[in-house]
């Protein structure tokens, strides 16, 4: 599915190194984890597999089922299958929620030569998946994330994931900001999603997310590399340990 | 004190090939004193503190600069909703063109008509608002358009109407230099919609004076013509009673030169005043200036500015806003908001907010603020795949939405967001 090889970045504006040689493989239906300390690199990664400006690639590759990922436009990724959980969701004020998703689900099934959804299908769709990430009708019109809580944004990226349905499914810190229950609810949200042909990607510093959605195989990163790859028990370990001892391993 | 030379010789020049109308005593009259308000202020100078920002010259010169015709390929605006029809062309009612002037809770009637009749209601709002509104700030182009047009729409408005009047302005003639005088009366607890459309002309001045009553409710929704080489000076004037609302709101789409200047006096208690508009403007040759000036003189009445520009290849606009709030006017309200979204480097932005407070007790808030679209919202829409240009459309017309919000009627809304979609689409 996703295939990460030796992958170099810097910063476009300064000459910052940031990731410095990633190797990952994630097959189809598989959920990875990656956990590192702040400043490891682990946004960043999902910001260069997403296309964001301001990240120059200096070496490697990226490929999603094949495709040269970092040959693509951001929205030609998303057309492709990518999907990125924002850690901190945008609000776009004067954009309808409702006509933002119907928006990005119409582009994307345009990119693909796919037909538009009627808005009959597309309301009732919407409606279903709402009502199980309990996000009232009033969120739905509201403008995209304008005065959401933290809960609700992470919430309302779960909904647009639910809609847009893709294959590779980025998380980047989707714990943030959570309290106990709505991580439980965001969890679920993300389970009923996994499947056999959807995989995961989902980067986060402690593991207690890991209880709810549950990894295959967990990565710590450090200072811009895997430095290494295990179980789900990794994640134990740097939970009861935290990362200086992984570190020291391989200082 | 005499003018300077330059400007007493620029509007020598203007009046030289004008003449009065002829009419009743009484609008001779205001013609007369309008006349005398051209020329002891003299006409506006780029000199000028309130022209500091938008050049008057091709508005004052003795002839209109040429503008091509332009073929609207979208049909007229409003086209589905039930209104009644008074059209000019160039200036000059048209009758054929026009509908039925009657309708319930309106009685209306042409300018013309009204200024040739010795006792009419006009009268004692002809000009008057006009010259409430030169202090503190002299506006003689609009003294200039009392004295000379003669053509327009009289409307007394004294139930609450069940459709809106749309006036219609045509343009036929490369070189047509239109004056329209339009007059409106909502009279106590009454209520209309007004709708103004069209280009109008290839040089275009209009006044509007309208007078709310207490309990009054008066709607305005403008859309100004899609011509590129047009040019127009506008104003309103308004006097708010007790308890009455005023809302209006402009769209303005190309246009060499536009000034839309609206001068509102909020005289009685509990009074409602908005204003507000959208303005999307693509080339150098763009200029779009919105000038209000708000004044309260009452107690606890509110008024809201609202103006959005969208701007890209060198366009340029202006916003010249001021709340003026007198002496015992507590409780005031007074909201004022101006913005740019700058899609290029080249465009430009020119703000005056203005606040000058002589109550303690009232509450007034002014911001302005100029910038381009958002990269982190842009790259949140591109990464849910909608494409760049797509997104680029979206935000712009989020970023105009404020400004459309103070549009009461629904479906006079939608039809000008579709308007706005069309000029987004047409752009590549």
């Amino acid at each position: 599915m996703l295939e990460i090889k030796n992958l170099h970045v810097k910063l476009e504006e300064e000459d910052k190194q940031i990731l410095k040689g990633v190797d990952l493989e994630i097959g189809a239906g598989q959920v990875h984890a990656i956990m590192g300390p702040n400043g490891s690199g682990k946004s960043t990664l999902s910001y260069v597999l997403s296309g964001k400006d301001g990240y120059e690639v200096t070496d490697g590759a990226a490929t999603l089922d094949g495709a040269d990922l970092l040959e693509m436009e951001p929205e030609e990724r998303a057309a492709e299958g990518l999907f990125l959980a924002f850690q901190y969701p945008v609000e776009i004020p004067g954009v309808g929620n409702m006509t933002f998703l119907r928006t990005a689900v119409n582009a994307q099934r345009k990119a693909r030569g796919e037909e538009e959804i009627s808005a009959g299908d597309f309301l009732k769709e919407v409606r279903a998946r709402a009502k199980e990430l309990k996000i009232d009708a009033d969120m739905l019109k509201r403008p995209v994330n304008v005065g959401f809580s933290g809960g609700e944004k992470k919430r309302n990226e779960i909904l647009q994931m639910a809609m847009l349905a893709p294959k590779m499914c980025v998380l980047d810190e989707t714990d943030s900001g959570l309290d106990v229950d709505a991580m439980k609810l965001v969890s679920e949200g993300v389970n009923a999603l996994r499947n056999e042909g959807r995989s995961f990607l989902v980067i986060t510093h402690y593991q207690r997310l890991l209880d709810h959605i549950k990894p295959d195989v967990v990565h710590i990163m450090a200072d811009g590399k895997i430095i290494k790859t295990g179980g789900p028990e990794l994640a134990l370990e740097v939970e009861n340990n935290g990362y200086a001892d992984l570190l020291g391993e391989t200082a | 004190m005499a003018l300077p030379q330059l400007k007493a010789d620029a509007t020598t020049a203007r009046l030289d090939g004008l003449s009065l109308p002829d009419g009743a005593a009484w609008a001779t009259e205001a013609r007369q004193a309008a006349l005398a308000r051209v020329t002891s202020a003299g006409l506006p100078h780029r000199r000028d503190e309130y022209w500091k920002y938008t050049d008057p010259a091709s508005l004052v010169q003795p002839d209109a600069p040429k503008a091509s015709l332009f073929h609207n390929d979208e049909g007229p605006l409003f086209a589905n909703r039930d209104r009644v029809q008074i059209v000019f062309v160039d200036g000059v009612f048209s009758a054929e063109k026009s509908s039925d002037l009657a309708a319930e809770g309106l009685e209306i009637g042409l300018l013309a008509d009204a200024l040739a009749t010795d006792i009419h209601w006009a009268k004692d709002l002809y000009g008057v608002l006009e010259t409430n509104g030169q202090t503190p700030v002299e506006r003689p182009l609009a003294a200039l358009n009392t004295a000379f047009a003669s053509a327009g729409a009289v409307i007394r408005v004294t139930g609450k109407a069940t459709k809106p009047v749309n006036l219609i302005y045509l343009h036929e003639n490369t070189t047509s230099d239109a004056m329209i005088h339009n007059v409106v009366k909502v009279e106590a607890g009454a209520e209309m919609t007004l709708l103004e459309t069209g280009p109008a002309a290839a040089r275009f001045s209009k006044c509007l004076e309208v007078d709310v009553a207490e309990g009054g409710t008066f709607h305005h929704v403008r859309a100004q013509g899609r011509d590129h080489e047009r040019r127009a000076v506008t104003h309103c004037f308004a006097r708010i009673a007790k308890e009455a609302t005023f809302k209006s709101f402009t769209l303005t789409a190309n246009g060499v030169l536009t000034r839309n200047e609206c001068i509102i006096d909020i005289i009685g208690d509990d009074a409602v005043a908005h204003v507000a508009g959208a303005c999307v403007g693509d080339g150098s040759d763009f200029h779009h200036d919105d000038t209000v000036f708000i004044t309260h003189d009452a107690v606890n009445c509110e008024s809201r500015q609202v103006f959005k520009k969208v701007l890209r290849n060198g366009a340029t606009g202006v916003f010249q806003g001021k709340i003026l709030v007198k002496e015992g006017a507590q409780k005031t309200d007074g909201y004022q908001i101006s913005q740019s979204l700058l899609l290029d480097e080249d465009s430009q932005f020119l703000a005056k907010p203005e606040l000058e407070i002589y109550a303690d007790d009232v509450a007034c808030s002014h911001g302005s603020t100029s910038g381009a679209i958002d990269e982190d919202a842009l790259f949140y829409l591109r990464s849910r795949g909608v494409p760049h240009k797509q997104a680029t459309d979206l935000l712009t017309l989020a970023f105009l939405a404020e400004a459309l919000e103070e549009i009461e009627d629904e479906d006079l809304a939608e039809d000008l967001r579709a308007r706005l979609d069309n000029w987004l689409a047409r752009r590549g």
